[in-house]
């Protein structure tokens, strides 16, 4: 809630692409061990604009483009992290993970705790996820559930610049590897218009925001709407369109999934006693089932109805209509919604 | 040495490729103005045209039978047309419809026509491993059939693409790799991201023969790949060629391009395959006339296929949920004998 609280003085608006950019040049200047690699990072500024304007203030050097190579850079961002240096490194687009999986699920995630906790992994893995814009099966995944699934990965989704900036900051000061995914439609780039929220007042100076601290974006008494990313928006646009049909719903941004705040989601469900969780990653074995998993472990009595919402098992589908069919929509946050009142 | 007729047929594949990416260009751009929004118009997501690089499809896939594999790149129209892709069904696909190669599940990027024996893929090198595959399968079952694998130079460090060559080398596979050089990965020129002068000499790595064909030049690639498919066919192994081409329309449409040099640009332009062919035709006896009829029967061709596309239904939104599973898992039936496992006590 801590937004709410800044932009009441905080009138200067960031879309969230600045807003990370801002958090990664401030630690860049901060600390010189902090550098960037990445697939068109450097002229090109990323593809998403997640690297915009830094190569101007850093050179090449330290916004270093490559070669197509996953394996060997995101294997020589472990590398460097080991030896103490602060690497940030990006992934074009999250589902090119596949072809450097062993350094993410075998190297990053594991040396700390193979080596007894004698090895620290500070490295921050950048991927932009999300479809909404007709880019098929390999290009419009979020993959949340794959990165969290594996333990040893901290894993950050930012659904506005004020957290963007905030869990950036976070995000490279920590120790441990951090996947920081953030969805392409909502980092305000011209040719990929976001929502509106995404777009928030961020104050100059650096903050951080701790991990697993979740974010109630709306109050409501009579149902939870956990989410994330992307969905975040489509749920707060459901929210008050309910809000007209005497429905109040409660909508918490996750904002990381490892660590999962658990407690305020449960606080939220036994408040309102039905929950709806959104995601855009794959149905089964996600994010949807761990959250519905989790409340019920902590207070099984405190939930009268449950939905879940997220892709139903099938890859991307190109078509708009297709696509639009299998990517949760406002009108179906509703239906879901109104399914448990 | 190429004959006329064969010279004829890959400048059809040429001007039907470059008139195809001019069109859809234009079709793409539809509803996308006066703001580029990349999910609108008639074709929405990503679009990669491969205008300049007509000459690397035409000249290799000349040589290729239907049953003969490839697997293209993100930037894969001009390969399928030159493997005789159905054009109706991958243009109705482009514009997301029901009668689609893919019935719009796929996109442009994911184009399957097993008829021709033709797949492509959206991540760089990742249609290498598959290419090393079907030449095993035609190796195993001892037939002539060949595969080629075409791959971007910004493809030549990823680890798929590497890997493949030592596969298809120690297995001695019938396999082609195909580099085709733009000289742009994105926005990152060659020599930022490797140490080698040209691809081709990856193959050295390898002990397999590697060729570089520095102009694009189709008749120049033919006989490159005329040799290389030969030595596939013959069964004497894999070859690594690399083609210089040119692009002509950025990495996707809407790449600003701001990184690239004007005159880089101005040069992709001036090089031209396709008149480079039109001289060629000339030297070879065949007048002005017939390389026009040519050229207007495949831009006839080109608006019937679009034409087509256009008057196609867009799917049902209930086909998302289908074509998960060849064999759904509610149709599995239960095979198992019934086994009597404790010795027939029971």
């Amino acid at each position: 809630m801590a937004q709410k609280e800044h932009s009441k003085v905080i009138e200067r608006e960031l879309t969230m692409s600045r807003a990370m950019v801002e958090a990664i040049a401030h630690e860049m200047r901060e600390n010189e061990e902090v550098f960037y690699m990445g697939e068109d990072v450097a002229d090109y500024g990323g593809i998403f604009d997640s690297t915009q304007g830094l190569l101007d203030e850093f050179g090449y050097d330290r916004i270093m483009d490559v070669p197509i190579s996953e394996t060997a850079y995101l294997g020589a961002a472990v590398g460097a992290a080991q030896e103490g240096m602060r690497p940030i490194a990006e992934l074009m687009f999250v589902d090119f993970f596949g072809v450097a999986m062993d350094q993410i699920y075998n190297q990053m995630a594991k040396n700390t705790y193979m080596s007894g906790g004698n090895v620290s992994v500070p490295l921050v893995l950048t991927a932009a996820v999300g479809g909404t814009y007709n880019d098929a099966a390999q290009h419009s995944q979020t993959l949340y559930g794959t990165f969290a699934h594996v333990p040893g990965l901290k894993v950050v989704v930012p659904s506005t610049a004020y957290d963007a900036k905030g869990l950036m900051h976070n995000a490279i000061r920590d120790d441990d590897p951090v996947m920081y995914m953030f969805h392409k439609r909502l980092m305000g780039i011209g040719w990929l218009p976001a929502p509106d929220g995404p777009k928030t007042p961020v104050p100059e100076e650096d903050y951080t925001i701790p991990f697993g601290s979740a974010d109630v974006k709306r109050e409501g008494d009579d149902v939870t709407i956990v989410t994330l990313g992307l969905h975040v928006h489509r749920a707060l646009e459901a929210a008050e369109s309910l809000a007209d049909d005497g429905v109040s719903a409660e909508v918490v941004d996750l904002r990381s999934l490892v660590p999962l705040d658990t407690d305020t989601v449960v606080e939220s469900v036994e408040k309102t006693g039905n929950l709806v969780v959104v995601d855009e990653d794959y149905r089964s074995f996600g994010v949807t089932g761990e959250i519905v998993a989790s409340v019920a472990e902590e207070n099984l009595g405190a939930l009268d109805n449950v939905e879940r919402l997220a892709i139903p098992d099938v890859p991307i589908p190109y078509s708009r209509p297709l696509e639009n069919e299998v990517v949760p929509d406002v009108a179906d946050i509703e239906a879901a919604v109104e399914r448990t009142q | 040495m190429v004959s006329v007729s064969e010279l004829q047929e890959m400048y059809v594949d040429m001007v039907t490729a470059r008139h195809y990416e001019e069109r859809l260009q234009e079709e793409y751009l539809e509803g996308k103005q006066p703001a580029f929004d990349i999910s609108a118009g008639p074709i929405p997501g990503e679009l990669h045209l491969a205008a300049g690089h007509e000459a690397a499809a035409a000249g290799v896939c000349q040589h290729l039978r239907d049953d003969d594999a490839v697997t293209a790149t993100h930037r894969p129209h001009h390969v399928a047309i030159a493997k005789g892709v159905d054009l109706e069904r991958m243009t109705a696909e482009i514009f997301g419809r029901e009668t689609g190669l893919g019935k719009g599940k796929g996109g442009h990027m994911h184009l399957f026509d097993p008829d021709v024996n033709f797949a492509c893929s959206g991540i760089i090198a990742e249609g290498c491993p598959p290419a090393a595959g079907a030449g095993l399968a035609a190796k195993k079952r001892n037939t002539d059939s060949v595969a080629v694998a075409y791959l971007g130079e910004g493809a030549i460090d990823q680890g798929a693409f590497l890997e493949s060559l030592n596969f298809a080398a120690v297995h001695d596979l019938p396999v082609v790799f195909v580099i085709e050089d733009n000289d742009w990965a994105i926005s990152m020129p060659k020599d930022r991201v490797t140490d080698v002068e040209n691809g081709a000499q990856r193959a050295g790595g390898f002990d397999m023969p590697g060729v570089r064909v520095d102009h694009d030049d189709a008749v120049a690639i033919y006989d490159a790949a005329k040799e290389a498919i030969g030595r596939a066919r013959d069964r004497n192994g894999p070859t690594l060629i690399e083609v210089q081409v040119h692009r002509r329309m950025g990495h996707f449409m809407g790449d600003p391009e701001s990184y690239r040099p004007e005159e880089d640009q101005e040069a992709a332009a001036e090089r031209d395959s396709i008149a480079r062919l039109e001289a060629d035709l000339q030297s070879h006896g065949v007048d002005e006339e017939t390389i026009e009829e040519l050229r207007d029967d495949a831009h006839e061709r080109v608006e019937d296929a679009i034409d087509f596309a256009k008057d196609q239904p867009e799917p049902d939104p209930s086909a998302a949920h289908e074509d998960m599973f060849v064999n759904p898992p509610s149709g599995v039936t239960d095979t198992e004998p019934e086994y009597d496992l404790a010795g027939g006590d029971d």
